[in-house]
């Protein structure tokens, strides 16, 4: 329950302001809290200048904790590689794992893959344990969570993270729940509290529209799931030396009653134009169809979708499922990349809820500008080949 | 700010609501694909289905809502603010379905009217002929018996959902020498030996519906598809047609709700001479006579529809009122709305060229306007001269 | 698998505030909350239309599962206007603050309450906590399999399983699964039916239960804020730059201009 010290209390608002919920209103200058609309979210705590909020638990059980060591970066491979994320787990991991002073272990599960363990040792990790069994060559949600759950009983580590990719999202949920511990969803940010020793986990909420950092202090492992493409990686070390480790898992714990019965790869098309969170846009001041390269490059780089305006979609330079606009799909991304794009209404209609809007126009007087957050006067051609050059390099693409 | 109190029930509202949400959720994403490729709803007529809407009228005992003609011109009204092509297909079954209602006999009701209110099958009605549109007394289709069947002959022209319905009310002549008393109904139903359709007409609007001629060469019907008494066809013609045309100013005032909101979105957003358009007195006063019409109409078209629920039985001159006054209003309000868009309207990109071409039909069918007028006058006439 | 009794399906709900409703004011970071609409997680409807889908084919009795407050009742409501048979709000104080393994818990004790099931039906993820951990926790909990992200479906095995293509980044797998079974809804799986008038009248008297931490025989420990192991540390506003800006200088000053904000918001 929010308790509310009216003892503390100015009656400043702050936490009014900040509840998203409507759940605090100030009456007579004190803050009162309608539990009926409250969630306990915890904003407001942090908010109050005054520290006249907090949030009791009462009866949670206590655990002892100490027992638990080591953090684990669960890997991923699809068709025979290692996903991206699975290093940049490692990057982050290392820090985390030195910051604790504990080793750091890496999960290989799946079928014919011992070999690959030597590259997540250069990539960070102190020891592999490899889960190799025929009957795990698909990917079944329920025996890949009962082996990792299995395992972390065993060894007890107290960080386990994973990627937020469909399978992570998947089959780790299901791991915390068998531990009976917390998971936070879809980071993008790790760090070990110094005083407590704690994992912060942060997430983002509403869309983006608020950060929120997570800690699970009560239970443990302390579990995430993290975002694709927002830790880095460290540069392959293959001087790096660790220790292999086998583990049979009980035959039982891979029974399952789900069938693969065919999977199939598809060629990546990237991100829909709705559901991504960056879209790059072409308009006519691409000047010919053979620029578009220029701007799809750089949707590939920020991993976001292509769109385009009617004028260029009209031209036939690209279908029109691309169009955002009036006539065209809306978007809202969180970045939306206006490339030689004059901003007429009807275009304006369909991405004004983007949040961050960056256009690039060689027409200081364009429209365009006086709804960017960012503009860049200048030549799209020589502009986007330095700019996808640069945020490629920044997050580790060729 | 308030909105007029027309205090509908519970279930009125939601009917309105439940209506309102198909308009939004599944007519306004497809209505200008379907008028660009004239395809007939389908998809739409299954949701309407599935919302129990076409049982709207029909009584509960054939499975049914058994609502009247208030319940179903808020419906249609609702559906209209998407699309009026839709919406006719719709309220072209009812008007096939409603000599059912009125004249059927126990049988033919168990017979069709559950298949009709479920939405398992389409009804149509089939009065105009190419020489009889506005003087039905005019046609030509004949209906001849044969033992125990009867045996049509002719063809009607711009039948709505001809070809796609399963179950047709045909009005046709019986004995030519009788006049007003020389016609009859029957229900035809597809498949029946010598019935055919015709090509499906090219329109200027209404696109997504299927109008076609239905072709009747000794088509040979059993004798229990005569529908109400032999000789009657004409009154059961009017009697549905009263019954409908309230419907049909309902769809107009939906329509013209539509219009207006284009009108006013686009009107607060577009900026010329350096301000919203809105801002210029002379398109607030054109907003200010659409609203308060198409207010006006609606107001109407309740009243009169309820009039006809609670009873009232000689009500040709309402009827006709309740479709006179709001498909004029439609007309010069889609009208207006394109010219508030300017270039824009006219283009097939923005809703309202679709609006006014569509508008044209509600002043046409089921009986044009002058006809309305002149029923209008002569009930006046009439009565005036009771007094 | 119970074999004679009907086919018991559950479908879980989340009633979530209206994304079309909710606007942030960027200057305060703080969200607007006049008119916030309360709606069914818009993932949801795919669910509730495919138990119906199911019910449809192989006869079944589908009953939707809410856990919030009492108003969730709205939910479950405008879930049996679309044909849901019954429904029930797991409502309680108790219950606030529950991340997701207390939620799973809560909704699992629920669902128990039912009757065994054959097959439970959740969205992909709901759009304000936004984990999409719900679905695979509570399969866990049930003691069922799990197929996430699913975008056909297909009955087999003469009605007692069910063949599921389930989505990943780079393609996709078809799998086969016999009853009962948990699934998680992608929106490509289904279009939603509109609701029925009779079954919005019915639904607007229904008498909608609901069940309490009681009720559902919940362990005081295991629900709630006792019961969630994750809590929030603390939450912060990202950057964000709602003025304009032209960023100045030769072409590469104004890209690395540009980079730099784009990290400090955190975009990139
Ligand atoms: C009914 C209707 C519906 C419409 N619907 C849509 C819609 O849904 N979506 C849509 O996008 N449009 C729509 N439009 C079209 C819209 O009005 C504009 O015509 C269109 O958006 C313009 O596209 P653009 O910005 O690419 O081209 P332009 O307006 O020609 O702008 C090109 C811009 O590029 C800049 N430029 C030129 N060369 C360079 C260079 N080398 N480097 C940098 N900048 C350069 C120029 O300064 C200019 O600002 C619609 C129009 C109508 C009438
Ligand atoms: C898209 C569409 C769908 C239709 N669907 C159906 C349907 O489902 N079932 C059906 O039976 N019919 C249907 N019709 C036919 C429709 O009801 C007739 O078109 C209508 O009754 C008018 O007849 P008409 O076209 O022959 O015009 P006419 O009667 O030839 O009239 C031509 C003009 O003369 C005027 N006029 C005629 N007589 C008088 C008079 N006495 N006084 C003053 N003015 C007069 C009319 O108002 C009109 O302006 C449909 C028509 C269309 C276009
Ligand atoms: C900003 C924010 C961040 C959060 N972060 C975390 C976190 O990282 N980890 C964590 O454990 N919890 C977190 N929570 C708590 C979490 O949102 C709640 O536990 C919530 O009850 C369920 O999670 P969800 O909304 O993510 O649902 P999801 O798992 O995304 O929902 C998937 C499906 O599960 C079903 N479902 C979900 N909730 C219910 C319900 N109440 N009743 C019936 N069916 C339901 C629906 O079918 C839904 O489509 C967070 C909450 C907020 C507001
Ligand atoms: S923020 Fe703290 S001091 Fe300010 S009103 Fe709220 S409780 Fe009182
Ligand atoms: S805990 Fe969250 S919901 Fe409750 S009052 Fe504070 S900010 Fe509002």
């Amino acid at each position: 329950m929010l308790r509310i010290d009216i003892e503390k209390c100015i009656g400043c608002g702050e936490c009014e302001e900040v509840c998203s919920f409507g759940a605090i209103t100030i009456v007579d200058d004190k803050a009162r809290v309608d539990e009926e609309s409250c969630t306990l979210c915890g904003t407001c705590v942090d908010t109050c200048p005054e520290g006249a909020l907090s949030i009791e638990k009462e009866g949670a059980e206590e655990l002892d904790l100490s027992s638990w060591k080591g953090v684990w970066v669960v890997s991923e491979i699809k068709n025979g590689l290692f996903s991206p994320v699975t290093f940049e787990l490692l990057g982050k991991a290392r820090e985390l794992a030195d910051a604790r002073n504990v080793p750091l272990t890496a999960i290989l599960m799946g079928y014919g893959l011992r070999d690959k363990a030597d590259e997540l040792i250069s990539r960070g990790a102190d020891r592999v344990i490899v889960v190799d069994s025929k009957r795990l060559s698909d990917f079944i949600d329920d025996a890949y969570a009962r082996v990792l759950a299995h395992l972390a009983k065993k060894e007890m580590p107290e960080i386990i993270i994973a990627g937020a990719t469909a399978t992570g999202r998947a089959f780790i949920p299901q791991v915390a729940t068998i531990l009976e511990t917390g998971l936070t969803a879809d980071c993008t940010g790790l760090e070990i509290d110094k005083e407590s020793g704690q994992l912060l986990q942060t997430r983002p909420a509403f869309g983006g529209n608020l950060m929120a950092t997570i800690i699970c202090d009560t239970r443990r492992p302390q579990m995430a799931t993290v975002r694709p493409h927002v830790l880095k990686a460290l540069e392959p070390d293959t001087s790096r030396k660790g220790e292999i480790v086998d583990f049979e898992p009980p035959s039982e714990l891979l029974d399952s009653r789900i069938k693969v019965v065919e999977s199939v790869t598809e060629e990546q098309k990237g991100p829909g134009l709705t559901e991504t969170e960056i879209v790059v846009t072409a308009g006519r001041g691409l000047e010919k169809k053979e620029n578009l390269k220029l701007v799809e490059e750089l949707a590939r780089c920020l991993d976001g979708a292509v769109g385009a305006t009617r004028a260029i979609t009209d031209a036939g330079w690209i279908s029109h499922s691309h169009q955002v606009g009036q006539t065209g799909v809306t978007v809202s991304p969180r970045l939306y990349v206006a490339c030689g794009v004059s901003g007429a209404i009807q275009h304006l209609v369909g991405m004004q809820g983007s949040e961050i809007i960056v256009a690039i126009n060689k027409d200081k007087d364009a429209p365009i500008f006086d709804i960017a957050t960012y503009g860049i006067v200048g030549d799209v051609k020589e502009i986007l080949p330095i700019l996808s050059k640069k945020i490629c390099k920044e997050r580790g693409l060729d | 700010m308030a909105k007029v109190n027309y205090f509908l029930t519970e279930e009125q509202q939601m009917i309105v609501d439940l209506a309102h949400q198909i308009a939004v959720e599944k007519i306004i994403p497809v209505r200008a694909r379907l008028d660009e490729i004239e395809e007939f709803p389908w998809d739409i007529m299954k949701d309407l289905a599935q919302a129990d809407l076409f049982g709207l009228y029909i009584p509960e005992e054939y499975g049914g809502l058994g609502g009247g003609c208030f319940e179903n011109c808020l419906a249609v009204e609702q559906l209209a603010y998407g699309c009026i092509a839709v919406t006719t297909t719709f309220a072209a079954s009812a008007l096939g379905a409603y000599p059912i209602v009125l004249f059927g006999n126990e049988e033919q009701k168990e017979r069709y009217l559950s298949d009709i209110a479920s939405g398992r099958r389409l009804a149509a009605f089939g009065l105009t002929e190419a020489g009889a549109g506005s003087d039905a007394a005019g046609i030509k289709t004949t209906a001849v018996e044969d033992g125990d069947y009867w045996v049509l002959n002719g063809t009607k022209q711009w039948i709505t959902n001809g070809g796609e319905a399963e179950v047709y009310t045909i009005i046709a002549l019986t004995d030519k020498n009788k006049g007003a008393r020389g016609a009859s109904a029957f229900i035809v139903e597809k498949g029946d030996e010598g019935f055919s359709f015709g090509k499906k007409e090219k329109k200027m609007g209404l696109r997504a519906s299927a109008t076609r001629e239905l072709i009747f060469s000794d088509c040979r019907i059993p004798k229990d598809r005569l529908l109400g008494r032999r000789g009657a066809g004409f009154i059961i013609a009017m009697k549905t047609l009263d019954l409908a045309r309230p419907g049909i100013g309902a769809i107009a005032v939906g329509l013209s709700q539509a219009a207006l909101d284009e009108s006013v979105n686009y009107a607060r957003q577009r900026v010329q001479f350096g301000q919203p358009i809105i801002s210029f007195q002379a398109i607030q006063h054109m907003l200010a006579d659409m609203a308060t019409q198409i207010e006006a109409s609606r107001a109407l078209v309740y009243a009169i529809a309820r009039t006809i629920d609670a009873g009232e039985k000689d009500i040709s001159k309402l009827s006709a009122m309740a479709k006179l006054f709001p498909t004029d209003v439609a007309m010069k309000v889609t009208t207006d709305a394109v010219q508030i868009l300017g270039g824009y309207g006219y283009m097939k990109e923005y809703p309202v060229e679709k609006m006014m071409r569509d508008a044209k039909i509600l002043q046409i069918y089921e009986g044009t306007n002058q006809i309305q007028r002149n029923v209008i006058g002569q009930a006046l006439n009439k009565e005036y001269a009771r007094r | 698998m119970p074999e004679d009794k009907v086919m018991n399906i559950v479908v879980c709900i989340k009633q979530v505030p209206d994304a079309e409703s909710v606007k942030w004011d960027h200057k305060t970071g703080t969200l607007i909350r006049d008119g916030v609409k309360s709606v069914i997680n818009p993932f949801d409807y795919h669910a509730i239309e495919a138990a119906l889908t199911l019910k449809d084919e192989l006869g079944a009795k589908v009953t939707a599962v809410t856990m919030g407050p009492p108003q969730a009742e709205e939910a479950i409501r405008e879930a049996m206007s679309m044909g849901v048979d019954e429904g029930v709000v797991v409502s309680d104080r108790a219950f606030a603050g529950s991340d997701t393994l207390a939620t799973t818990y809560t909704l699992s004790r629920a669902i128990k309450r039912l009757g065994d099931v054959h097959a439970v039906f959740c969205g992909k993820q709901a759009i304000d906590g936004d984990t999409a951990q719900v679905g695979p926790g509570l399969a866990v909990r049930l003691g069922i399999p799990c197929v996430t992200y699913v975008s056909e479906m297909e009955v087999i095995n003469g009605g007692k399983g069910l063949r599921l293509k389930r989505l990943k980044e780079d393609g996709f797998d078809m799998v086969e699964v016999d009853f009962p079974v948990l699934v998680t809804t992608l929106s490509t799986l289904n279009t939603p039916r509109v609701p029925s008038l009779k079954a919005k009248m019915k639904a607007k008297r229904a008498k909608i239960p609901v069940w309490t931490a009681g009720d559902i025989g919940a362990d005081k420990k295991r629900i709630g804020l006792n019961g969630s192991p994750t809590k929030v540390h603390s939450t912060y506003i990202p950057k964000f730059e709602a003025k304009r800006e032209f960023l100045e200088g030769s072409p590469e000053e104004q890209v690395d201009a540009l980079i730099k904000r784009l990290k400090e918001a955190g975009v990139i």
